[in-house]
């Protein structure tokens, strides 16, 4: 396959940055999108050029380090999937191909392709996890959970924290990304002390790292390639309100 | 969790996720009103020369308690616009470098991407539809009825053009306004509820809207033919 | 490229040849009743008071299982925790893929399982290569592991009750193997990340991200810090600390195809090699049996389709050689379920070197399936019309998908076509029991360690081990060794942070000097085809010494031909990837080495003239019952073999035998 590449180049963070274009031949459908670009970036060193800098690692679609605006899509033009998932055999003999990096404030351009997504690390050290040391843990089956309530709350965990949410989303909002971890812990009983905390600062610790708001447009979740459905979204805004409005039994004894 | 800052009471409601959920409030609540209105507004197609109109409009500018309603109504639209144009000032803030080529139309829907169109025009509408009538009414004072107000109205086809054209943008903003204020006030629980909202939404945001828009064009074409 | 055809043809043949060195006899590890070792042992190991903890710095290297588990518990602990990535965040690692599940002795099923049971298991597993105390150690922590993860919040598969749900995993007859959907790996990674990153906002642990570590600084045997390069800035840099962990992950990349994630490198542990760590049994490298075969030369990686697959999946091949039909118009006659012929008592859950090396016999005999012939089917079609679509949609949906999405074919209609490919190296840096290396005060955890699967690891025991290390054994063993450390002030104004600094800084020049024409991808292919052909699934003296050759002159034309653009100052992936080649060439060469030297065959490790007439593994436990552990002597000079005694007092190895 031939394909005609208009891929974003950017020496650093302070470059404005440029589109330039490569031609490339002989293509597998059956490489996947990052191996197109490794067969391009094998060339461009020959020929003594910079090549296209990525980032990749595990190309099976979990590590979440893949991503990049293909054609004018989040890892391109399939649904819920990264682009190291995606494979030559979904584009036309012939087409030109528009690569850019994924676009927000809050995931300023490292080079070429390359963003820095860390401010989601950051959300989460708000208070994405359950606090539990190491060693303090009971019997693993002491407390059970319904099976539908675990099932859900693994559909939430699967966050591979790409960012593509962010990317597709008009407002760039995180909201997809940060709901999928509100609710996942909401779902499990070793979730529940700190619920209101938990969505109370996640969502401000969202806000803080420049993310925009979210209108419910929905992309996120067509993008999405841990397939994160909609209703994580509604669960934060539930637990948002309560958390807001309701009146928390422990803030006596807690000031 | 560390230890908790205690922020001052209301200020979720200036997070992002707050200043959502007082537009859905508000505009679930501006949504009723339309309903309201429409009803009222229907009683226009009745062949009585008005009179049935006219009463509902003295009852509805003069029963106290819809007037304390319509503090509220007041207050609804306000701080939806206000929050309206908080999100439209701030658009660009967390994406100030947009992309070269975007293909939003292959994950969401016309209406949800319109939403700012789509109320500013409504907007426009409604301070032209508030000067014509809230204002000539019941603060200038004018020695018609309501009725014959609407007639006039009605009758001029730019008016109406104007009308009708902003009752589809209506239909726009409620296409998606009206499932998306369920979502943020966190009411869509599953993938069923999220389908039928979104069947309703598109039910609603097509009669109500029309039902609006039929009636200048009924007073149009009942001039003309 | 004409400069290169006319360079030296291959004659310079260098011996392969290594010294003989000492037995090592300080493996710390406890003696008495197996069952009270580790407790004992715990119970004997120095403290450090938790005012002192705030004072003692720790580097961790690597944030995957091992690595994240043991920063966040050491950051719980109080110590002051510094963590390097190369990643862009701590959640990358390549622990995330792991799909299938984790083992732990809970007995939830009332099947009959013990710690002492997986314990046996995981030792005979491994082929009788591993030290009885450390494998009964992690049998032991392993029921805790699961406590903890369930407190953090990680969704496992649970039945209707409730309650915890499990499967059983290659190398059992029991189910022990909890999972959550085919992303097991994801989950306790998150959960690791999530106590990591609730340190970081505690304050304890820092994370640095975008950061590789290109040597380890050592003084008077002691580890003294890390030389790390700025991946974003290409700034290099000195860090001390009090003591080094290294969670480094394995080398399996050497083979250039292999299922680990494209960043995966030897290079942290190779330079504490290089720095005077024992490297133990580097040629014990784990092929995985159910992988989506290679379809192309643009390929980068191979994929993995996991072990649970063959929970329900029967593995078969025509009976006819070169059958060509489509595999499901083959009736059931003429399909040859080879596993469950050889293997009657294990059937398709045979351990994964024994599956291998049987896909790879029935492929040699000319089984095999495909395009190439290098492959076996893995068919669903009789767990599909017994548990129905549901239930295996439950159990795989995602593996199926995945399938599906890389060879564009169903194996809801289609059988899955499977072959071998690098996995996993159960070698590493030689350990003690504390899982401290032969440095002082220089830990390895985690895959990067050589310590508990002997010559093969069992299926859901990666993860067993490398949170083992992490959340329950290194917070107790790193702290006997910082209890001396006190009063020691952590510096990188020495002569050895200097040394080791300009000497990072020549490589990097070295590698932008060249200037030459051939990629490293391109240079890397040819290592890991030689590693492939000869030191894989099947190995041999001839084949072995030959590969020995050939890896010595493609190091030495890696030198002279490898093209690196760009500058060393700047965002550089080009040249972070010919500075993990470089090592994994010279790891390449004491895989070899290891693998010629070691005369039997066990585990991963087939030597084919060491085998018995059905092509089971002949090992020699008079000769070779001992743990392998390398000693560099710098370049060009054959390495120094020192040799680990391997005693089994609770134990009789055994002919391992799955039949």
């Amino acid at each position: 396959m031939h394909f005609t590449l208009r891929v974003w180049r950017q020496k650093n963070a302070q470059d404005t940055g440029h589109f330039e274009i490569y031609d490339i031949d002989g293509v597998s459908p059956d490489a996947s999108f990052l191996e197109m670009l490794d067969v391009l970036n094998e060339k461009l060193i020959k020929q003594g050029r910079e090549p296209v800098a990525f980032d990749h690692d595990c190309r099976e679609g979990i590590c979440g380090s893949c991503g990049m605006f293909i054609n004018g899509r989040a890892h391109g033009p399939l649904r819920n999937i990264t682009t190291c998932r995606l494979y030559m055999r979904h584009f036309r003999d012939g087409e030109t191909i528009t690569i850019e990096p994924f676009r927000a404030k809050s995931f300023p351009v490292i080079k070429d392709l390359v963003v820095d997504r860390s401010a989601l690390d950051k959300i989460v050290q708000a208070g994405g996890y359950i606090s539990v040391n190491t060693g303090s843990s009971p019997d693993a089956n002491s407390i059970p959970v319904p099976k539908p309530a675990a099932d859900l709350a693994f559909t939430y965990a699967a966050c591979i924290g790409c960012g593509a949410c962010v990317a597709a989303c008009k407002n760039a909002s995180a909201m997809l990304f940060t709901a999928a971890k509100v609710a996942h812990f909401a779902m499990l009983p070793q979730g529940q002390p700190e619920r209101r905390q938990r969505v109370k600062r996640m969502v401000a610790q969202m806000d803080k790292e420049g993310f925009g708001h979210c209108t419910n447009t929905g992309a996120c979740a067509v993008e999405c390639p841990a397939k994160i459905p909609l209703t994580a979204i509604a669960q934060l805004q539930r637990d948002f309100i309560w958390a807001n409005l309701s009146p928390d039994p422990h803030a006596a004894s807690s000031s | 969790m560390a230890t908790t800052t205690s922020p001052t009471k209301g200020a979720w409601l200036h997070t992002t996720v707050g200043r959502k959920v007082l537009m859905a409030a508000t505009g679930l609540f501006l949504i009723t009103f339309l309903v309201v209105h429409l009803a009222g507004n229907l009683l226009l197609l009745r062949n009585d020369g008005g009179a049935a109109f006219n009463a509902y409009a003295e009852f509805m500018s003069t029963n106290p308690l819809i007037r304390v309603l319509e503090i509220g109504l007041f207050a609804g639209f306000v701080v939806h616009i206000y929050q309206g144009l908080y999100f439209i000032f701030t658009e660009r803030r967390a994406r100030p470098k947009g992309y070269t080529l975007n293909q939003a139309s292959a994950n969401s829907n016309i209406f949800s991407r319109t939403m700012r169109l789509s109320a500013v025009v409504v907007l426009v509408f409604l301070v032209v539809h508030l000067r014509h009538f809230f204002v000539e009414h019941r603060l200038l004072g004018t020695p018609l009825t309501m009725y014959e107000s609407c007639k006039i109205a009605f009758e001029n086809p730019y008016y109406s053009a104007f009308y009708v054209l902003s009752m589809v943008l209506l239909a726009f903003h409620l296409a998606h306004g009206f499932y998306s204020g369920f979502q943020t006030l966190g009411l869509v629980l599953n993938k069923r509820i999220e389908r039928l909202l979104k069947w309703g939404a598109a039910g609603f945001a097509f009669l109500v809207p029309l039902g609006f828009a039929i009636i200048p064009m009924y007073f149009l074409l009942s001039k003309y033919l | 490229m004409s400069e290169i055809l006319t360079a030296p043809s291959p004659t310079i043949t260098a011996p392969l040849t290594w010294s003989e060195g000492n037995l090592i006899e300080t493996s710390r590890c406890p003696s008495g009743d197996l069952e009270k070792r580790w407790t004992r042992h715990k119970d004997n190991l120095r403290l450090v008071a938790p005012h002192n903890k705030r004072k003692l710095d720790i580097i961790v290297v690597g944030a995957g299982l091992a690595g994240a588990s043991a920063a966040a518990s050491l950051g719980e602990l109080g110590y002051r925790v510094k963590v390097f990535v190369y990643h862009n965040s701590p959640r990358r690692a390549h622990s995330i893929a792991a799909q299938g599940g984790i083992n732990a002795a809970k007995n939830y099923r009332n099947d009959g399982d013990s710690i002492w049971r997986l314990f046996y298991d995981t030792i005979k597993g491994g082929d009788f290569r591993a030290r009885e105390s450390n494998v009964y150690r992690l049998a032991e922590v392993s029921v805790k592991i699961i406590d903890h993860c369930v407190a953090q919040g990680i969704p496992f598969a649970r039945e209707y009750g409730g309650y915890l749900d499990t499967r059983s995993f290659g190398g059992a007859q029991l189910m022990r193997t909890f999972y959550a959907r085919g992303q097991t790996g994801q989950q306790l990674l998150l959960g690791a990340y999530n106590a990591l990153q609730r340190q970081v906002a505690a304050g304890t642990v820092q994370v640095f991200y975008n950061y590789e570590v290109l040597d380890i600084v050592v003084e008077e045997g002691r580890a003294k810090g890390i030389i790390v390069r700025n991946l974003i800035t290409g700034e290099i840099q000195r860090v001390a600390a009090h003591a080094t962990v290294l969670a480094t992950g394995g080398y399996g990349n050497a083979y250039f195809l292999s299922t680990n994630a494209r960043l995966s490198n030897a290079t942290a542990t190779w330079r504490a090699h290089r720095r005077g760590a024992y490297f133990a049994n580097p040629s014990f490298v784990q092929i995985h049996p159910t992988c989506i075969p290679q379809s192309g030369d643009y390929q980068s990686k191979l994929t993995l389709m996991s072990e649970s697959l063959r929970n329900d999946g029967r593995v078969w091949v025509p009976r006819t050689p070169g059958d060509k039909r489509r595999p499901q118009g083959i009736p059931e006659s003429e399909r040859w379920y080879y596993l469950e012929e050889w293997y009657p008592s294990f059937g398709n859950l045979v351990p994964r070197d024994i599956a291998s090396r049987a896909a790879k016999r029935v492929c040699d005999m000319g089984y095999g399936v495909g395009p190439t012939g290098r492959a076996v089917y893995l068919d669903f079609s009789d767990a599909i019309q017994r548990l129905g679509r549901e239930v295996i949609y439950q159990r795989y949906g995602n593996l199926f998908e995945m399938y599906e999405e890389i060879t564009g074919e169903s194996p809801w209609e289609t059988p899955m076509r499977i072959y071998p490919a690098v996995h996993y190296t159960m070698g590493g840096l030689w350990v003690d029991y504390n899982l401290m290396t032969n440095i002082e005060g220089l830990y390895a955890v985690g895959e990067a360690n050589f310590s508990d699967h002997g010559a093969n690891r069992l299926g859901a025991s990666a993860l067993m081990q490398g949170l083992a290390d992490g959340y329950f054994i290194l917070p107790y063993t790193i702290g006997d060794y910082l209890a001396t450390q006190l009063f020691v002030k952590p510096s990188t104004d020495t002569t050895a942070f200097a040394q080791a600094e300009k000497e990072t800084q020549q490589r990097i020049e070295k590698l932008l000097q060249t200037k030459g024409t051939r990629t490293v991808d391109e240079l890397h292919r040819e290592l890991g085809k030689i590693l492939w052909d000869h030191c894989g699934l099947a190995r041999n003296a001839k084949d072995l010494a030959e590969a020995y050759n050939a890896i010595k002159l493609l190091k030495e034309r890696f030198w002279r031909e490898v093209a690196v653009p760009g500058t060393g100052s700047e965002f550089n992936q080009n040249l972070e990837k010919a500075l993990r080649v470089a090592d994994f060439l010279e790891l390449g060469e004491l895989m070899i080495i290891d693998a010629y030297h070691r005369e039997e065959s066990c585990g991963c490790h087939l030597r084919e003239e060491y085998q018995t007439e059905e092509g089971e593994a002949l090992r020699d436990d008079k000769k070779f019952a001992y743990v392998a552990a390398w000693q560099w002597n710098g370049e060009n000079q054959s390495p120094t073999l020192h040799q680990e005694p391997l005693q089994f007092e609770f134990v009789k190895p055994t002919v391992r035998s799955y039949k």
